[in-house]
């Protein structure tokens, strides 16, 4: 992830969106029958930005990247792209090309007519087309196997002409509808940074459509958390991972430990909140009041075990081990506390062969920091 | 590790596979070989055919006469029928097609409900005697038929068009009865076809026209190919129509085969135009299939 961010053009993050946003969705909804399906979204998306979408299968966003590519028409809202509105024109008048899940590349055509399908439509001279596909036959470097037809090449090209078929046209914005699901797992993490490589070089802004959060937080700089037709969450990924907003998002994006209890104490500069395993001080002020129910969730990796009690009042539990997933770079425990909870806690195996081993049925402390976990209100 | 007995002669597998191979030597293999032992024979006192085996005097003798063949290829009256009716089947095919075509995309693209109630109008005429059909039409464009009684009765002619026994009423009759065989073949093909290909072609800026002729055109290709076949290759033989709808300015090979075979009883000749129909027919089958597999395997 962190590769990732340093390669990205600085300014495209959330928040510090210099002048108008170049993708513009304002109220957008989408009924199917009786069906809301995409339900009053608004997003801006700056130029160069990769955004991606992000939720489970039937959460709508698949509808909503439909609608942008003009394959759907909104039941109101409308989309501005560089200002002007094109909800309602046709997809073959849109300056906006897609890659499609499963690429649907034409079986009927070689690579190079599948990519100089686009550039025909438009009546671009001869010249210049072949000018065009040769160029982009060498960005995806699929130079030699423009005489081929879809069905002699791998997955992994295949996704290929199908990026370089979605980019001839230089289009204004690129949408991506799960670019990589039809690969396997190795080549897909391969192929995450280098679609975001050539995606970069060509700077167009790209909208993508993922339900793989491993995918979003790689290849976006800003990601679109969605459940049941709304965007609940828009952020970088580290602040989607650490402040999510709700518990919908802190559940969805990784994996978490949730605490359920009520606002003891409200300070400007620290909280403690009370549930049922133990005490949790936050060194942060919330947006609450005392008495408020609250969720507390704290993610895994940020848990410490020990066999001794830790040094400190707040903020630790003990458990019992019932489940221990040996993972290579960590292991992962699974503690039942006293209450009947299950937390799980990932400690990195840094030390080849370390003195702590703990087995099942161990009781061990869990403990973390002040700044660990976030309070969730809704 | 359990070894694998290689099947037997009398296995289940050759008796799957053989089945149908027997049923195909039983009903179409062998019915042609005596077809083509008739046309290499004459006629002779005994019977409608002769025999191409004598045995004479002590000497075994093979006679394969050519004459009937020969015959074939330097009479005109042959010739035509054989050129009408490469000409009419064509013709069918190719209005089956523009017909058949925007129908099977209609059905093909409608939605569930729609398309048993459409794919039922299409098979409906099959309920009824193919011959009962004809015979329908014959009343609708005969003189005093249907269509020119209408006409009268509201004016817009004076004298009955002549419609029967032309090239006009022969369409009619060939089109009406052969479309679904066009359109069956369509619809499952169009049906398969993947709506993503079209909107693929729609995203990168092809209008609906440019992708109906650049992208559903072109993979709907094998059932065109089907479709033209199951309407072209029966059209060839076509009898009963030819007979009931068309003219003498169209006779067509069919008419020439039945003319030998009842009116003239000469068993040979019309072996011979069997057998030339039948050729005529497998050879370019076998070329548009052998094309079109190799065509499936690349999809």
């Amino acid at each position: 992830m962190a590769l990732v961010e340093s390669i990205k053009p600085s300014g495209t993050a959330a928040g510090d969106a210099q002048g108008k946003p170049f993708l513009l969705i304002n109220n957008l909804i989408k009924d199917f029958g009786d069906n809301r399906v995409v339900n009053n979204v608004s997003v801006a998306i700056n130029k160069g930005e990769i955004f991606a979408l992000l939720g489970s299968s039937g959460c709508g966003k698949s509808t909503l990247l439909r609608m942008l590519a003009g394959f759907e028409t909104p039941t109101s809202g409308e989309i501005l792209l560089d200002g002007k509105d094109i909800a309602g024109d046709a997809p073959y008048h849109r300056p906006i090309n897609m890659m499609f899940q499963s690429y649907a590349l034409f079986p009927h055509l070689t690579v190079w007519d599948n990519i100089a399908f686009g550039l025909r439509r438009e009546g671009i001279a001869r010249d210049e087309i072949a000018d065009r596909v040769e160029k982009m036959l060498g960005l995806v470097q699929l130079t030699n196997y423009g005489n081929r037809k879809p069905h002699q090449l791998s997955g992994g090209q295949q996704q290929r002409v199908a990026l370089a078929r979605s980019l001839a046209k230089r289009p204004q914005l690129l949408l991506l509808d799960e670019p990589l699901a039809a690969l396997d797992k190795k080549l897909r993490e391969r192929t995450q940074l280098e679609l975001v490589n050539i995606i970069e070089q060509v700077g167009v802004t790209c909208v993508m459509v993922t339900h793989d959060q491993e995918e979003a937080m790689t290849m976006a700089s800003r990601i679109a958390v969605m459940s049941a037709g709304k965007i609940l969450q828009i952020g970088k990924p580290n602040d989607v991972y650490e402040t999510p907003n709700c518990r919908f998002v802190a559940d969805f994006i990784g994996s978490v430990n949730m605490f359920n209890g009520t606002v003891e104490v409200d300070e400007p500069d620290h909280v403690i909140v009370k549930t049922p395993e133990c005490s949790h001080y936050i060194g942060h002020g919330i947006t609450g009041t005392k008495g408020m129910a609250v969720s507390v969730a704290v993610r895994p990796e940020k848990i410490c075990v020990s066999l001794e009690k830790p040094d400190q009042e707040y903020n630790y539990v003990q458990g019992e081990v019932i489940e221990l997933a040996y993972l290579g770079s960590y292991t992962v425990y699974h503690l039942k506390l006293a209450g009947g909870n299950v937390i799980k806690a990932s400690v990195g195996n840094t030390m080849r062969h370390g003195a702590f081993h703990p087995k099942w049925g161990d009781k061990l402390f869990a403990f973390w920091d002040d700044d660990a976990m976030v309070v969730l209100t809704q | 590790m359990k070894k694998f007995s290689k099947p037997g002669w009398l296995s289940g597998r050759t008796a799957v596979i053989g089945l149908p191979y027997f049923w195909l030597t039983l009903c179409s293999l062998l019915p042609f070989l005596i077809v083509l032992k008739i046309s290499f024979g004459e006629m002779d006192a005994s019977g409608p055919f002769g025999s191409l085996v004598s045995f004479i005097d002590g000497a075994l003798a093979i006679k394969i006469k050519l004459t009937n063949y020969m015959y074939l290829a330097m009479d005109d009256l042959y010739i035509i029928a054989y050129l009408n009716s490469i000409k009419y089947a064509a013709m069918t095919t190719l209005f089956c097609l523009f017909i058949g075509y925007p129908f099977a995309y209609f059905m093909a693209r409608a939605d569930q409900s729609k398309r048993a109630v459409l794919m039922m109008l299409v098979m409906l005429p099959f309920w009824t005697s193919f011959l009962l059909r004809i015979y329908a039409w014959k009343g609708m464009l005969a003189n005093n038929g249907v269509i020119n009684n209408f006409l009268m009765s509201v004016g817009a002619i004076d004298t009955p068009v002549h419609m029967m026994n032309t090239e006009f009423s022969l369409m009619i009759g060939m089109v009406y009865s052969y479309l679904p065989f066009m359109i069956l073949p369509l619809f499952t093909n169009l049906a398969k076809l993947d709506v993503r290909f079209i909107e693929a072609a729609a995203d990168l800026g092809s209008t609906p026209w440019s992708t109906f002729w650049r992208v559903t055109v072109p993979l709907s290709k094998s059932g065109i190919i089907a479709g033209s076949m199951l309407v072209f290759i029966p059209c060839v033989g076509e009898f009963v129509i030819p007979d009931l709808l068309g003219g003498p300015s169209t006779i067509m090979i069919g008419h020439v085969m039945w003319d030998e075979f009842f009116s003239n009883v000469d068993w040979p000749m019309a072996s011979t135009v069997t057998v030339v129909v039948i050729l005529g027919v497998l050879i370019p089958m076998g070329i548009l299939n052998k094309y079109q597999s190799e065509d499936e395997q690349k999809l």
